[in-house]
């Protein structure tokens, strides 16, 4: 894979070089997804970003940043605000035979565009029979934790995830960010990315030469006693647990999901068999949330061997809070604790 | 009425030969026989259901006759099979939809340049505006050409198609049978202010009104509009007043919300009867020549009903293998099962 944009333009990272000769770049999410979008506008003249103050502004979190400017304005632009609108022209576009990018600036804008992206998106590959592909990249700012208004703190993925014909991915670090985009943008299939905007702007190591296999989940640390299975913004928080349950001497795996649809069912099963417990932590509502899903696949390809039932700890069915009460509403260090106890101190009856 | 001028155009302008107005009679007689007969199939059990266009012909002929399908493209809803017949869809494979085939039906929309049939109204007018502005990144000269009704112009994706293609000025035609009916529903309860056309101006956008039931009329209007479009000048609407004569599908039953008389009154001149008196006063057809549009017309539709006869079912693995052009290994599982569980292979 190519490093080109890396090159030369590495000025205000810190880099380093590993062992095998691989330039890592410290950089943030947000610079990691500008780098991948920049090097996706470069590399496929038919590629258009566009949406709500995507243009001139470089978006309300500056994914966009710089774009506009460097690839013209027939490559990024600004749409009038109607997400509806936005996605709907996506798919003109697509049978254009462009690749739209398009944004949608926060996860709850989504809803005024379900129409467009269950009924049309997701089906036109279908109802064309495969001579209308819909290779459309949809970005959605998604997740809660940044004290944000109303319907700026959302977790679509169950409801995306449900939709035949669409695929959901969700990056959980700078690196992850960079190459899953990076491959997201260049499927010929309709790809929702949730960005976890809370992430946005923490750092980390990118090494843009070695992305390692963009499909399936990731191990994105080791163990033996129990696996926490995670996407998004809770996969560092499960670092962070597993940290802190070292220090008792319990050995945890993070499972860092990445792909909501499809799931890798095989990777799922792979790190549970070797655990034999499981816990699966996300933001979205209990109820029909992505945790049902993935406990099911662990308890099928897993049964005889699992220890304890399946635990989620997730948000509440309750809808989205205000800043003040959201860190009692998203996954905190001490709920997934309380869950890894009780999977822990399971008991067959 | 014309609430804006279109700029002259003198291709645009001229008038149709006499040749191509005989060939819109055949074709509006071709349709009309097609859509009678697509009823009797549904009657017959040949067909599940159909939504007839009786009363459209003219509208639906006249427009898409003006489409150029080597640059053009069309984004239909589920009643424009005279756009369709029109434009050289494939008959059988565009009436394969109300066979219960395939819901987009079989025809290529590449090929065809007819975007799939379109259930969900007013859902494939924003992708007009989409695939309009592309012809703009292109430097085409394209223009995309996508009908709707009266019914559908009451929702929001209307409202922002309209809006963006005059921010963006792309080189759409938004074409309106406002054919009085969105099922029960009057006009005058589904659109305020009276006409769709009149909105036109609060988007800065030319709009025709037009008799939706004068082929000549419809086809002029059209070719006008793409002729605004090709230079540069942004979209247009087209209002075609006309009237749905029928139910508003086989499932419908239209004496539940209007009369006979009623019908009578609201639908007017019959297009294809009036088209025919035309030809015939100023001599461009005669009655043996109407004969042979009808005698051609019975045997398209007797073709396309042997070709709807003979298409079996579609092989039940291509509902897992058209979902993604790369697919997924649960669906891969899926199909597997299906396979070994299903009694049908």
């Amino acid at each position: 894979m190519s490093n080109s944009i890396l090159e030369g333009e590495t000025a205000g990272f810190r880099q380093t070089e590993s062992a095998a000769g691989n330039v890592t770049v410290v950089m943030s999410m947000q610079q990691a997804l500008n780098r991948a979008l920049d090097e996706v506008l470069a590399e496929n003249p038919k590629a258009v970003i566009f949406g709500e103050d995507c243009g001139r502004l470089g978006g309300v979190f500056r994914i966009t940043d710089g774009l506009q400017s460097k690839h013209g304005e027939n490559r990024v632009f600004d749409t009038p605000l109607a997400e509806s609108g936005i996605l709907g022209m996506s798919v003109g576009l697509a049978m254009a035979g462009f690749h739209p990018i398009p944004e949608v600036q926060f996860d709850g804008f989504a809803y005024p565009a379900i129409n467009q992206i269950v009924c049309q998106i997701a089906r036109m590959n279908y109802r064309s029979r495969g001579t209308l592909p819909m290779p459309i990249t949809l970005r959605v700012p998604s997740f809660g934790g940044i004290r944000a208004p109303e319907h700026h703190g959302e977790s679509l993925e169950a409801l995306f995830a449900h939709v035949p014909g669409l695929k959901v991915v969700s990056p959980s670090n700078p690196h992850e960010a960079y190459h899953l985009l990076k491959y997201a943008a260049t499927r010929p299939d309709p790809v929702i990315f949730m960005e976890p905007k809370s992430r946005y702007w923490q750092k980390g190591d990118v090494d843009a030469a070695d992305g390692g296999s963009p499909e399936g989940a990731k191990v994105q640390r080791e163990g033996r006693h129990l696996t926490l299975v995670a996407w998004g913004a809770m996969v560092a928080r499960c670092l962070q647990v597993a940290e802190l349950a070292a220090e008792d001497g319990i050995d945890i795996e993070v499972l860092d999901l990445r792909w909501l649809k499809p799931i890798d069912a095989d990777a799922l099963v792979a790190s549970v068999r070797k655990t034999r417990r499981a816990v699966v932590v996300h933001e979205a509502p209990l109820t029909s949330g992505l945790g049902a899903e993935v406990a099911q696949l662990i308890t099928q390809g897993c049964f005889d061997t699992l220890k304890a039932p399946v635990e989620r700890v997730t948000g509440f069915d309750v809808p989205y809070p205000s800043g003040d009460l959201e860190d009692e509403y998203i996954p905190n260090i001490d709920r997934i604790l309380f869950g890894i106890q009780r999977v822990l101190e399971y008991r067959r009856g | 009425m014309d609430t804006l001028p279109l700029p002259d155009d003198s291709t645009a302008a001229a008038p149709p030969t006499p040749d191509q107005l005989r060939e819109l009679y055949s074709l509006m007689t071709a349709v009309r026989h097609l859509d009678i007969s697509a009823v009797a199939w549904q009657r017959q059990g040949i067909i599940p259901g159909y939504a007839p266009e009786l009363g459209q012909e003219a509208a639906q002929v006249g427009s898409g006759y003006a489409v150029d399908t080597s640059r053009d493209f069309v984004f239909p809803t589920y009643r424009e099979m005279g756009v369709a017949r029109a434009m050289g869809v494939n008959m059988v494979e565009y009436m394969s939809t109300h066979k219960a085939t395939w819901h987009g039906g079989l025809y290529d929309p590449m090929k065809s340049r007819l975007a799939p049939i379109q259930a969900v109204v007013a859902g494939s007018v924003l992708h007009a505006v989409g695939w309009a502005h592309g012809q703009t990144l292109d430097g085409s000269d394209g223009v995309a050409l996508t009908y709707f009704g009266d019914g559908a112009s009451s929702q929001g994706d209307v409202h922002e198609a309209m809006n963006f293609a005059a921010v963006m000025k792309a080189p759409v035609v938004f074409f309106i049978q406002n054919n009085g009916w969105a099922i029960s529903v009057p006009t005058e309860r589904q659109v305020a202010g009276g006409c769709v056309a009149g909105r036109a101006a609060g988007y800065g956008m030319p709009a025709l009104q037009v008799d939706g039931n004068d082929v000549v009329a419809v086809l002029d209007a059209t070719r006008h509009a793409f002729a605004h479009c090709r230079a540069g000048n942004g979209p247009v609407v087209i209002e075609a007043m006309t009237y749905r004569r029928g139910p508003h599908s086989t499932s419908d039953n239209p004496g539940r919300y209007r009369s006979l008389d009623e019908e009578r009154d609201g639908a007017g001149e019959d297009p294809l009867r009036r088209f025919r008196e035309r030809l015939l006063s100023e001599g461009l057809a005669d009655e043996p020549f109407f004969a042979q549009a009808q005698a051609s017309a019975a045997t398209q539709a007797e073709d396309i009903r042997a070709g709807l006869e003979a298409l079996g079912p579609r092989p039940g693995s291509e509902m897992f293998d058209l979902v993604f052009q790369e697919t997924t290994p649960v669906l891969q599982s899926q199909a597997a099962s299906w396979r070994e569980e299903s009694e049908h292979v």
